[in-house]
């Protein structure tokens, strides 16, 4: 049975050579915008256009739990008075931005608890799937789930978050056959039915690691969160060659067999990141009407003269009109098959071979910033982590190549969502940037500092291991490239990641070139929306 | 002092994209005109004789005293005209809206006010309002240039075949970078296939004084060479014809630039530097331009006099 419709696909991606009548192309850089002129013959990589959304979600939503896929009954089937169920859902990780009210996780737990009221289930509980996360706030889990339902669960304790140390509340399913420990929320692995919640933005989110990685502790994440494993996830985007992904599938497949029973509801989203205010991000330069080129032009003037602090405000309030595109649920393997399908057909783009040199101009915004501060680890995890690996088949820039990215990477952390990255920053990245040197010596002792781990549960703190996670998800890019440079980063904090600093794109060309020659092939991602390069 | 205040305020007016429209990659195709317009726009009515007398005034009373105010044209090479009867096809290289003002401006009379000019379908006739101001100012027809169209083409050779003089820039469009781009076998095409001699022409200075992407005009002075007419041989096909005529213009740049005995040299031996410039990209081709090529619109000496 057909579980959810696809939404249609806008016009393709494109793969532009840049010549002389090319406009300049607009790069991210931080909170604002810069317009480099690439080099005539450069390839840019333009992402697909929005898909069109479903034209009433909530239908197909309703339709989607009652025609689930693979072998699992229709939700209404699964319910019955009497028992334990639990609702878990992805945090404010996803999506990016966070998008406008309300938010596809609070249309379709709103359906599921429908489904739950009308079987007379009593015993409901909403966690949230950290994993090794913050603790969302009131006001974001409001954003998430709506008042409705935060104001129904949230005063009697049963609205909760995951907590990968309250060991009272973790159960170890047992080992994998390559000796991977599955430990996870007790209360989701002991319910009689897990239903998860989640949203696909790219097509690493999913699948077996919603549960295995949402729902898990320390003891577990450390299997698949290593730098061995990232750098053999060829790329961690492309699920089939990523080890990552193996890793949680033989967990996943092991809490299936110890009798965990999950109702998977999967979500993909139209592309749509930015609202009309920014519609240029969503247009190709060529194609800007006066009122695109009027509202950059504001934008990118408020931007460049408002302090920092203001400026990174503006930019973190704004909220994405994404729309459903697709509905899945059902049995995790069957519907995020479906999922994957629908996301790659949405984001999949078509280049001819590797280049010398991969540009990118990176966001404001990462998974781990939410209204937050991107400090410098997280800026490397961006680049080196998401986009560099933002490819099936192999990476756009060839062994040896180089990246530049384009940040203004401040020498700033937030200190309540990331105490242990300043430590880390500090104390660490001051020693090696080797992942596999930092992770032999200094991950156990983070992992496990007390102070870290009070800060995780009580406060609204990263978990103490998280920056070396991040730095792992560099992991592929860091062993595989020749150099790193960073446009209008500052100087210090660039260095202290091991890049090199530029001031200029010209700059970083002239500075690629003592690595890759002085004729080098170069391709840009142009971002976003977000997309996944076919590289062949 | 008023004029130096509103100097100084367009001065912090940066020029280009995204200030001004961007230009379209040449490899990706525009979108088709609504109806009537782009290269199926009928410009019938501006060869009237009462549009040709009104433009004919206008480019006397103002077209030409604006050309001379603002480019100060220094002609050259226009005795290799003398011979030459209507129709012919004045091919030019392109880097300024201003160009074909110039050319107009400092034709001979017999040929001043017989010609038109081949503008972009996709950009002059996009609009209504564009379409009626460049075939009535300009007498302009709409030509083609993303693809070849026989339609344009044969509407230009139609207008040939009436003894209308032809003003092309074959490349295209205008540089973007103050180096010519190369010219185009489709415009090449049809010089062959009408078998009217062609005038080369090499424009210099321009640049200086409206470059693509911005609209603040300053004065500069500007060479208008004109080079012998040439025709294609026979069997000679466009693209070889179309770099024989990019070749003709690149001696007149070299001439302009030079004199003409030592582009004469060059051009036997084969070393006339080439209208395209220096391979590469970035600065280093800018930085090679003519110091009369718009490299900089600065008003200050870009190096002091010693």
């Amino acid at each position: 049975m057909t579980a959810g419709r696809s939404g249609t696909v806008g016009r393709p991606g494109l793969v532009l050579e840049v010549d002389r009548s090319t406009p300049p192309t607009m790069f991210w850089h931080g909170d604002g915008f810069r317009m480099e002129r690439l080099p005539v013959g450069s390839r840019v990589v333009y992402p697909p256009e929005p898909a069109v959304p479903l034209s009433d979600p909530t239908a197909a939503i309703r339709e989607a739990l009652e025609n689930p896929l693979g072998d699992s009954k229709p939700l209404s089937a699964l319910l019955r008075a009497g028992m334990r169920l639990t609702i878990a859902f992805d945090d404010v990780s996803l999506p990016l931005p966070p998008m406008q009210a309300p938010d596809v996780r609070q249309q379709v737990i709103e359906a599921v608890l429908d489904e739950a009221a009308r079987a007379g289930v009593d015993d409901v509980v909403l966690v949230a799937a950290l994993a090794l996360h913050r603790r969302l706030t009131e006001a974001e889990l409001r954003h998430v789930l709506g008042d409705r339902i935060y104001d129904a669960f949230a005063p009697t304790g049963r609205l909760t978050q995951h907590d990968a140390e309250d060991h009272d509340n973790l159960i170890h399913l047992g080992q994998t056959d390559r000796g991977e420990d599955v430990e996870l929320n007790k209360r989701a692995a002991t319910s009689d039915l897990l239903v998860y919640v989640n949203i696909n933005l790219v097509s690493m989110d999913g699948g077996h690691k919603s549960v295995a990685t949402g729902l898990a502790s320390y003891r577990s994440l450390r299997h698949h969160h290593n730098t061995h494993t990232m750098v053999h996830s060829r790329s961690f985007m492309d699920p089939a060659s990523s080890e990552l992904h193996s890793s949680n599938w033989r967990m996943g497949r092991l809490i299936r067999d110890a009798g965990v029973k999950i109702f998977q509801i999967e979500t993909t989203l139209d592309g749509r990141s930015f609202p009309d205010a920014y519609g240029f991000l969503n247009r190709r330069e060529w194609e800007w009407k006066a009122r695109d080129r009027a509202t950059f032009l504001g934008a990118k003037t408020a931007l460049d003269r408002l302090p920092p602090r203001l400026a990174q405000t503006m930019m973190q309030r704004t909220r994405s009109p994404y729309r459903l595109t697709s509905v899945q649920a059902g049995e995790v393997e069957a519907v995020h098959d479906r999922t994957i399908d629908v996301v790659l057909n949405q984001q999949r783009v078509v280049v001819e071979g590797q280049a010398d040199i991969l540009t990118m101009g990176l966001t404001y915004l990462g998974p781990y910033n939410v209204n937050s501060i991107m400090n410098p680890v997280l800026v490397a995890c961006l680049g080196l982590g998401y986009f560099f690996n933002s490819y099936i088949g192999k990476p756009l820039v060839r062994q040896g190549g180089v990246v530049i990215m384009s940040h203004p990477t401040p020498w700033a952390f937030d200190p309540v969502h990331h105490p242990s990255y300043i430590d880390f920053f500090e104390r660490v990245l001051t020693e090696t940037t080797d992942p596999a040197e930092m992770e032999a010596k200094f991950e156990e002792s983070f992992a496990t500092d007390p102070w870290y781990i009070h800060l995780y549960r009580t406060g609204n703190a990263y978990h103490g291991v998280h920056p070396f996670y991040m730095w792992y998800w560099t992991a592929h890019a860091l062993d595989h490239l020749g150099a790193v440079i960073v446009v209008g980063g500052e100087r210090r904090a660039v260095r202290r990641l091991g890049f090199r600093s530029a001031s200029t794109m010209q700059d970083a060309l002239e500075i690629a070139s003592d690595v890759v020659g002085r004729d080098p092939t170069l391709t840009h991602l142009h971002t976003p929306p977000l997309l996944m390069a076919d590289v062949r | 002092m008023r004029s130096r205040l509103v100097r100084a305020a367009l001065s912090k007016v940066p020029a280009g994209f995204p200030w001004t429209a961007p230009t379209w990659p040449t490899s990706l195709p525009r979108p088709a005109a609504r109806g009537g317009l782009g290269a199926a726009y009928d410009t019938t009515w501006a060869r009237t004789p009462v549009a040709r007398a009104v433009r004919a005034a206008l480019l006397e009373a103002v077209g030409r005293p604006v050309s001379s105010l603002v480019a100060s044209p220094e002609v050259r090479g226009l005795d290799r005209l003398g011979e030459l009867e209507a129709p012919a096809i004045f091919v030019a290289n392109h880097s300024s809206h201003l160009d074909t003002l110039l050319v107009l401006s400092v034709l001979p009379p017999r040929f001043r006010h017989a010609s038109i000019v081949a503008a972009g379908a996709d950009y002059f006739f996009d609009r209504g309002w564009k379409a009626v101001v460049s075939a009535g100012l300009l007498g302009a027809i709409p030509m083609e240039r993303q693809r070849v169209n026989r339609q344009s083409s044969e509407m230009a050779a139609e207008r040939l075949a009436e003894g209308w003089n032809l003003i092309i820039f074959p490349e295209g469009g205008r540089s973007p970078d103050g180096w010519a781009q190369p010219f185009r076998a489709g415009a090449a095409h049809l010089w062959i296939q009408s078998g009217v001699p062609v005038v080369p022409i090499h424009i210099s200075g321009t640049r200086a004084i409206l470059p693509k992407g911005t609209v603040r005009v300053r004065r500069a002075p500007t060479v208008v060479t004109f080079g012998a007419p040439v025709r294609a041989r026979g069997g000679e096909d466009a693209r070889r014809f179309a770099v024989r005529v990019e070749q003709a213009v690149a001696q007149l740049a070299d001439e302009s630039a030079t004199d003409w005995w030592s582009a004469r040299l060059r051009a036997s031996a084969d070393s006339t530097p080439p209208l395209q410039g220096p391979e590469g990209s970035g600065w280093r081709r800018s930085w090679a331009l003519p110091a009369n090529d718009g490299r900089s619109r600065s008003d200050s000496k870009r190096w002091p006099g010693v």
